[in-house]
């Protein structure tokens, strides 16, 4: 990560990119983000991504937690 | 890829497709429009639409950037390039669609014109680095998504005066267009057109967030999930959209909560907002001219503006004959409707800009699709 420049290498699987970090915020090394077009446009949410696995798994039984 | 995989999981896939096949009141209809091209192309990659009982149908709608962009600004990019001797960049999609008179941005290119294709902003600003003595002209397409890298573009450009770099800007709102397809006498009236709720973009939502929709949801009543674009995730949206409807609701649900918040990328809306400002009209192919559906620089930013800098005149350009594109994008239509369909028109030589993008209703179909059975129509 460089922040003078707002770039920072990502790992897609095995690929290596450099993208830019102008978009996001509070952004830190080992985080998983969003790339579209060279950019990154959001931070994923581990908690958030495993809450949504654990509901398919239930084939979506919750019927609340995901709703806003 | 981690995030990735684990939203393709084929057990998971079965277990979704038997509970949306035991919730689906086979009473009653459910077509549901997926606005974006991202799902379009997960449906059909992924097999989705086999996994869905009969009365389950996804309506493919105007979601993908290359394919809305009317010929004649595609017209005015080749003007650009070959006209006014620019270095024009863009991204790999547009060069390929078809513009007036059989021409295209990679045949300009290969007649001589200057046309590079990038794969971000950052590289269009490194070309204009590089070429001081040139002008540099970005073709900027595409929805929120890439609105906010033109923003820092721009906004970088201008804080290293770089003058010779100029953005032709062409950036589309997905509100408005919802809401235009909404209204449409298709979907109203006649009734052509059924939808019963919709799939919110992923990435679109990343940035504005899910409270655009809200207005949607209570207007026209009708449920909206922002659905994340791996198999999975349009499939445990499908499953919540379906509940809705059978309990009669109307909705906004975020099933992508790994990455979508309530009020989305305010830094990203933010540098938008200090670039960007409404178009009054833009024409959109399929919607026609929309109000409000579109940005355009504002003049604090002039000096990076194409549009004011070089002569790009309206350029009316239809359609080729035959080429069913515009109902298509409206959800009116089905690609295998199209008689250019699979016959002239394929991705090696295609006809319409929905043959193009990997995010087009047609590709999707050809790829993945062409030698399925077609099961049902729109309607």
């Amino acid at each position: 990560m460089d922040n003078k420049t707002d770039m920072a290498i990502v790992a897609l699987g095995e690929v290596k990119r450099e993208v830019s970090l102008a978009l996001v915020q509070d952004v830190s090394i080992n985080d998983y983000v969003l790339i579209h077009v060279g950019y990154a446009l959001n931070k994923v949410s581990e908690e958030e991504a495993e809450k949504t696995l654990a509901l398919f798994s239930e084939a979506g039984l919750l019927d609340e937690g995901a709703t806003q | 890829m981690k995030y990735v995989d684990e939203f393709r999981q084929q057990n998971l896939a079965r277990k979704l497709g038997a509970a949306i096949n035991s919730e689906a009141d086979p009473g009653r209809r459910y077509n549901l429009m997926e606005f974006c091209g991202g799902h379009t192309h997960a449906i059909f990659r992924y097999g989705v639409q086999e996994l869905m009982p009969t009365n389950v149908t996804f309506v493919h709608g105007p979601g993908c950037p290359v394919c809305i962009l009317p010929i004649g600004r595609i017209d005015n990019a080749i003007q650009l390039a070959v006209d006014h001797e620019v270095i024009l960049c863009t991204y790999g999609d547009m060069l390929r669609v078809p513009a007036s008179g059989r021409k295209s941005l990679l045949k300009v290119k290969a007649e001589g014109a200057d046309v590079r294709m990038v794969y971000s902003t950052q590289d269009a600003l490194r070309i204009a680095q590089q070429h001081p003595d040139r002008q540099v002209v970005f073709f900027a397409i595409g929805f929120e998504t890439t609105t906010p890298p033109s923003a820092v573009a721009i906004k970088q450009a201008k804080a290293s005066g770089l003058s010779n770099f100029k953005v032709f800007c062409n950036h589309v709102l997905t509100p408005a267009a919802i809401q235009n397809i909404l209204e449409s006498p298709e979907v109203r009236d006649i009734g052509r057109v059924s939808i019963d709720g919709f799939f919110g973009p992923s990435h679109v939502s990343s940035i504005i967030g899910s409270r655009p929709y809200e207005f949607f949801a209570e207007e026209f009543q009708r449920p909206v999930v922002i659905a994340g674009f791996e198999p999975l995730d349009v499939m445990q949206s499908t499953l919540m959209l379906i509940r809705q409807l059978n309990q009669g609701r109307h909705q906004v649900e975020n099933e992508y909560t790994r990455v979508v918040s309530r009020d989305g990328n305010l830094k990203a809306q933010a540098l938008v907002s200090e670039v960007f400002e409404l178009r009054r009209q833009f024409e959109w192919r399929g919607l026609g001219s929309v109000p409000y559906s579109a940005l355009q620089i504002k003049q604090s930013y002039a000096d990076f503006d194409a549009e004011k800098h070089f002569d790009i005149s309206n350029i009316a350009a239809s359609d080729v004959k035959g080429c069913e594109c515009p109902s298509i994008l409206r959800g009116a239509k089905n690609p295998t409707d199209c008689k250019l369909f699979g016959r002239v028109c394929v991705p090696e030589n295609p006809m319409g800009s929905c043959m193009v993008s990997s995010e087009g209703a047609c590709a999707a179909y050809w790829s993945y699709g062409r030698f399925r059975k077609n099961r049902k129509s729109v309607a």
